[in-house]
This record gives structure tokens, sequence and C-alpha cells, in this order.
């Protein structure tokens, strides 16, 4: 029972202080009037005297109203009177008992009298009963009808897709300016974010496309070993790492460090009006924050992805050097008769690609990003799966594009 | 510089706002506003939260474009002006934004500097002058090389006071000088926002709702009412507490004891 002295019930919301004065908070209650008590008791033959009593507190079971409600139902109560003179300490909990028992005579037009409640009780309900509820103010929960949702999704993929080609026009004018030297953005943060996202992404870069490596060989090792083909684990390993796999990592890599990271600085910055700040002295936002971020991923993911290549086949290397114990320079040659300098290309062009599409996707999402904190997450998150899928069907399209014209 | 200038605009008007109609794609938040702001005014823009008052300062500053309507600064239509034209109202702008919008990955003097290294053709060195004397018009001297995040609330509004004064502005607009800020600090605001008034001769723009600043700073006013979606007063916000005889304006002017009836 001395928990309820703890310091907090004394210490109520600042507005509610002047309230609970009255609440006989330090008086320690005695085993007897520890829990909330209702009794109802008949005075004449119309008036119903609710007494209450002991200590009432959120911690516990609400009070049912029930006993009170099946009182005004079954007898001809006219008024209501409360009798709080053995109630030892309260808070909330008797206000949400008394609001529903005001809400009960109000129904049944009975008189309610708080006359015998404590002042800070009073107050409290008047408080509460003194704005009316405003129309309209309450949102409806309704579900919208199937239709409905059918209809407001499309329309909000239409906005969506405008707004993602609009985005899209505005960066190749930019792009137009940045060719005539006329784009404004400052070097230094050009450099900056070139080192963010250049060389600082090489620790992840190098364990994730070694792995990777490391893997694909393994399981191709396991298949042709069957064949005593074991050498052309080199050639599996190097041709599919060259062509794909390495822009992919790189590129998947990238969407969900950088992108994310461009995707929630830029939302950041607009939630604190660092963007308007940028607008009104005259600076683009596209030229100041967006132009940066798309030369740095584009000058950093064909290197990161030529390092890819190169780890990745290092990967393969190492299966191919303990598991199946070829000797190195043997991998070495096969690796090279297998991969092509258009191979190696092809990749480059793809993960210059990808690069492209991680920074619009983060940018687009930075840019469009809400006024809090959640939009911001949301931002991140969406920079992230947008960029995904991007590569994704970018790397489906060049593949068939490169098959077509014989690459 | 802009073609349609029309001849009823007063000779000393700074700001002429004609028919002004703000809103968020279908909703209207105030219609038909017209209203002038004399060069040199203190122009307060009041009204209960979320009427609109906001909106109105970024339709001002081009954050949004107006839904109808124009704006003039001087004789230039700014609402109808190209990316160009706009570069040359953005200089004469400085905007103190309500949660700074200070460049946090900048220094003190980095965010001071970029307007004029911008819109000037100063060497660095004359740039780091200058921008450590408006950080010292506003007391940060000594904290050139701080980073935003590293200062205080109150230091942070200066410095985007100091930011705004940057290129010395003509207008200065100002988004809740003082929301959050102790008594003191808000009333030290106050006194700067006189003083760049009084010492560039800038036109200042403010939204605000906090009485005493209202009451020190302003000169002229309008009074948005988000029912009538409407100006409802306009004029010095202390004439209007004399004679208005509107109750929502009294109401507000008064913090809720013009009430009528009570």
């Amino acid at each position: 029972m001395a928990s309820f002295n703890h310091p907090i019930y004394r210490n109520g919301a600042g507005a509610l202080n002047g309230a609970f004065k009255n609440l006989p908070v330090n008086e320690v209650p005695t085993q007897s009037d520890g829990a909330p008590g209702v009794s109802l008791e008949t005075v004449g033959d119309a008036t119903l005297v609710v007494q209450l009593s002991g200590v009432w507190r959120l911690q516990k079971k609400p009070t049912s109203t029930s006993p009170v409600q099946k009182a005004l139902e079954t007898s001809h109560i006219r008024s209501v009177r409360f009798d709080a003179k053995a109630l030892s300490s309260w808070d909330s909990s008797i206000l949400m008992f008394l609001m529903k028992v005001t809400e009960l005579c109000r129904q049944q037009d009975i008189v309610a009298d708080r006359e015998g409640l404590p002042d800070g009780i009073r107050r409290l309900l008047e408080l509460a009963e003194i704005m009316p509820e405003q129309e309209g103010t309450k949102q409806t929960t309704d579900r919208p009808s199937f239709l409905a949702r059918v209809g407001s999704t499309s329309t909000g993929s239409y906005i969506s897709l405008s707004e993602m080609l609009h985005f899209l026009g505005e960066v190749t004018l930019t792009l137009v300016k940045l060719v005539k030297m006329r784009a404004r953005y400052r070097t230094a943060d050009l450099f900056l974010i070139i080192q963010e996202c250049g060389p600082q992404a090489l620790p992840i870069v190098t364990l994730i496309s070694f792995l990777v490596g490391v893997i694909m060989a393994f399981v191709g090792a396991v298949q042709l070993r069957q064949f005593g083909a074991q050498i052309y684990v080199a050639d599996l390993v190097g041709i599919a790492v060259v062509r794909d796999m390495g822009a992919m990592m790189t590129g998947i890599i990238m969407a969900g460090r950088t992108g994310a990271a461009f995707a929630a600085k830029l939302g950041t910055m607009k939630v604190s009006q660092e963007i308007d700040a940028l607008i009104t002295l005259g600076f683009s936002p596209l030229e100041f924050l967006v132009l940066p971020r798309l030369i740095a991923l584009c000058l950093m993911m064909p290197l990161l992805c030529l390092y890819s290549d190169l780890m990745g086949i290092l990967g393969g290397a190492a299966v191919g050097l303990w598991m199946l114990d070829l000797s190195w320079t043997t991998y070495y040659h096969q690796t090279i008769n297998a991969i092509s300098l258009t191979a190696l290309f092809g990749g480059v062009f793809k993960s210059v690609t990808y690069g492209v599409l991680i920074a619009l996707s983060g940018c687009l999402r930075g840019i469009q990003c809400g006024g809090s904190a959640a939009a911001v997450g949301e931002a991140a998150t969406s920079a992230v799966v947008t960029s995904i899928v991007f590569i994704v069907a970018a790397c489906g399209a060049l593949s068939v594009i490169f098959y077509i014209i014989g690459v | 510089m802009n073609s349609e200038s029309p001849n009823e605009i007063a000779a000393e008007a700074q700001i002429t706002v004609r028919n002004l109609t703000l809103g968020y794609g279908s909703v209207v938040l105030m219609r038909d506003l017209n209203f002038t702001v004399k060069r040199g005014d203190v122009f307060i823009i009041m009204g209960g939260s979320g009427c609109g008052k906001s909106t109105l300062l970024r339709n001002m500053i081009g954050l949004i474009e107006p839904s109808k309507g124009e704006i003039f600064y001087e004789k230039a239509n700014f609402t109808r002006s190209d990316a160009e034209e706009r570069r040359s109202f953005f200089r004469r702008f400085g905007v103190l934004y309500q949660s700074g919008g200070l460049w946090s990955s900048l220094t003190l003097a980095e965010n001071v500097a970029l307007p004029l290294e911008e819109y000037t053709d100063l060497g660095p060195v004359e740039i780091r002058e200058i921008a450590s004397f408006k950080l010292a018009l506003v007391g940060l001297n000594g904290f050139e090389d701080y980073y935003p995040s590293q200062i205080s609330g109150g230091m942070q509004k200066r410095l985007g006071l100091a930011r705004a004064i940057a290129l010395d502005p003509e207008v200065l607009f100002i988004d809740e000088p003082s929301a959050g800020l102790d008594p003191i600090n808000s009333r030290r605001l106050d006194d700067l926002i006189l003083a760049v008034r009084d010492s560039l001769g800038a036109t200042v723009v403010a939204v605000t709702h906090e009485l005493p600043s209202i009451f020190a700073i302003g000169n002229n006013s309008i009074f948005l009412d988000a029912e009538s979606k409407t100006a409802i007063a306009s004029g010095d916000p202390k004439e209007l507490l004399a004679h208005c005889q509107n109750a929502k304006v009294r109401e507000f002017l008064t913090r809720g004891e013009g009430r009528p009836g009570e």
C-alpha cells in the first residue's frame, strides 16, 4: 500500500495540480478501506445515494457501474446524490466511474447532484464538460468501401508517378546546367559525399563481395567436382561476378547504406526547414543537394564495382585454392580467359546505372519527406525499397538489351 | 524588372498583396487578402493557431504558390516572376525560420557566409570578416567555428537572425521569433529585430502570437480569422487594442479578458 504514496501521484500534471490538491494522498490507507467501494442506498422514494469509499487507483480493475445502472433502471429514481465521506484517496479512475454515472443519469433524465463530492473531483468533472465536443472533430474510423480504396490507391500511384517524372525532369534540367558549368553547389560538399559513399563503403563491400564469391564457388564446386570439372569454378565465379553480381551486390549495399542516408539527410533538412532556407536564398535544392550526391555516386559506383569484382574473384579463388586444390596460377589463367573486357564494361555500366537510380530514389524520397520524425523514417525505408526495386528491374532490362545487341 | 506593374501601387509601399487566396490543394485557408506594408514598417501577421499565418508568410517568400492573387514588392510582381527574376527578389529577402532552418552541416560562420558567397564577389577573407561581424551583431562573436547543434536554442534564433541579415535585406521575414524562448531572450530578440530595422532600414514582416512582442515591435498588423477565412482587422496593434470593436480581435489582444459577456 505504501507504493500509493509514490511522488508521481503527488505531482500531478501541471494543469491538474490545483484540482488534485485536495487529494488526501498522504494518508496511508488502512487495510479495511483499501479497495474502492460503491454502495447504494435509496433515500425516500426517488433519491439514490451513491456512497463512495476506499482508495481509487487506476492500477486496479475499473469499478463497474452496472449496480448503479440496475438501480437506476429498476426503481423510480428521480435524482442521484453522492456521498464521499468514506473516500480516502482517488485519481482518474473515480472520474471515469462518475462520468459513466453522469452519462447514465443524462440518458434517463435523472438529476445528478454533485454536492457531496470533494471539490477537486467536482472541478475536474466540470472542466471535462465545459467544452462540448466540436462537431466534425471526431474522425470517422469507418473503413472506406473497396472501390473507394482502389480509387484512392490508383490516384495515389498516379500522383506519385507524376511527382517522380517531375523530379526526373528537373534533375535533367539541372544536369544541363551542370554541363553548361552554371550549376551552383559547394565543392566541399561534393568531396565530403564522395568520401562518405566511396572509401567509407569499402569494408562492407569487401566483406559482402568476398563472401558472395565464396558462396558461388562453393555451390559450383560441389556440382562440378562430380564431373571432375572443378577448374570451371573459376569461369563460373569470374563471369557471374564480373557481368552481374559485382554491380548488383554493390548496388544493393549502396542502396541500403547510402540511399537511406541520402533520404534521411534530405528528409531531416526538410523537417528542420533547411531546404526552405536554401530556396529563399535562391539556391535550387536540386543543384545544391541532389547534384553533388548524383555526381558522387556516379563517380564512386564504377570504382566500387571494380573493387567488388576483384573481391568476388578472390573469394572464388579462396575456395579453389583450399577446397579444390587448384594452384594460384591455374585459377588466375582460367579466370582471365573466361572473362572478357566487354563483360567487365557491361558490369561497370550497370553499376553506374544503379548509382544513378540510388541517388535519385534517395534524394526524391528525402525531398518528398513530410514534416515529422516518422516521415523521415518512412522516407529512408521507401528510398531503400524504391532503389532496390529499380536496381533489380534495371538489371533485368539491361541484361535483355545486352543480349539483343549481342554484348 | 517586371512588365505588369500597376500604377495604383502607392510609392511608399514595400509590399502589396492583392486578392490573395491561400490554401493547400482544394482546402482554402484564407480568401481575398488585400494589404499593403509600408517601407520601414514592422508588420505583424496575427491570428489564432492554424489560421494560415505561416502559410501567408510562406506565400510571401515564394515557398508556396498562392491559389489566386498576386504579391508585389515595390512595383515588381513577385508571383508572376520567372526563376531568374525570383533570384533578384530573394537577394532582397532575409528569412528567420520558425525552427531556425540553420544548415546543420555548416559552422556558424559558414551559415552566415553562404548567402554572401552566393551573391557577392568578395574573397574568402572578406566574407569571413563580414560573417564574424554579423555574428557579433547578434552577440555570437567567438562562436564562429561551432556547429548549430552545439549552441542553445536562443543562440540558434540569433544565428538565424544573423544569417537573415547577412545580405542587408530590404525585407526581413520572421516566423514565430519567440517560439521556445524564455521571456528575457524573447525580449532581446525583439530588441535585435528593432535594431536591425532601424539600422538597415529594413521592412519587417513577422508572424507571431506573443502579445508582448506584438505590442513591443509592431506598428502595423493584419488579423487573420480562421472561421470567416479572411482578415478581420488591420492596423497598429496598439490602436487595435484601444479602439477595435471586433470581439475576436479584442479577445486575442487581451488574452481573453475582453471576451463578450464576461
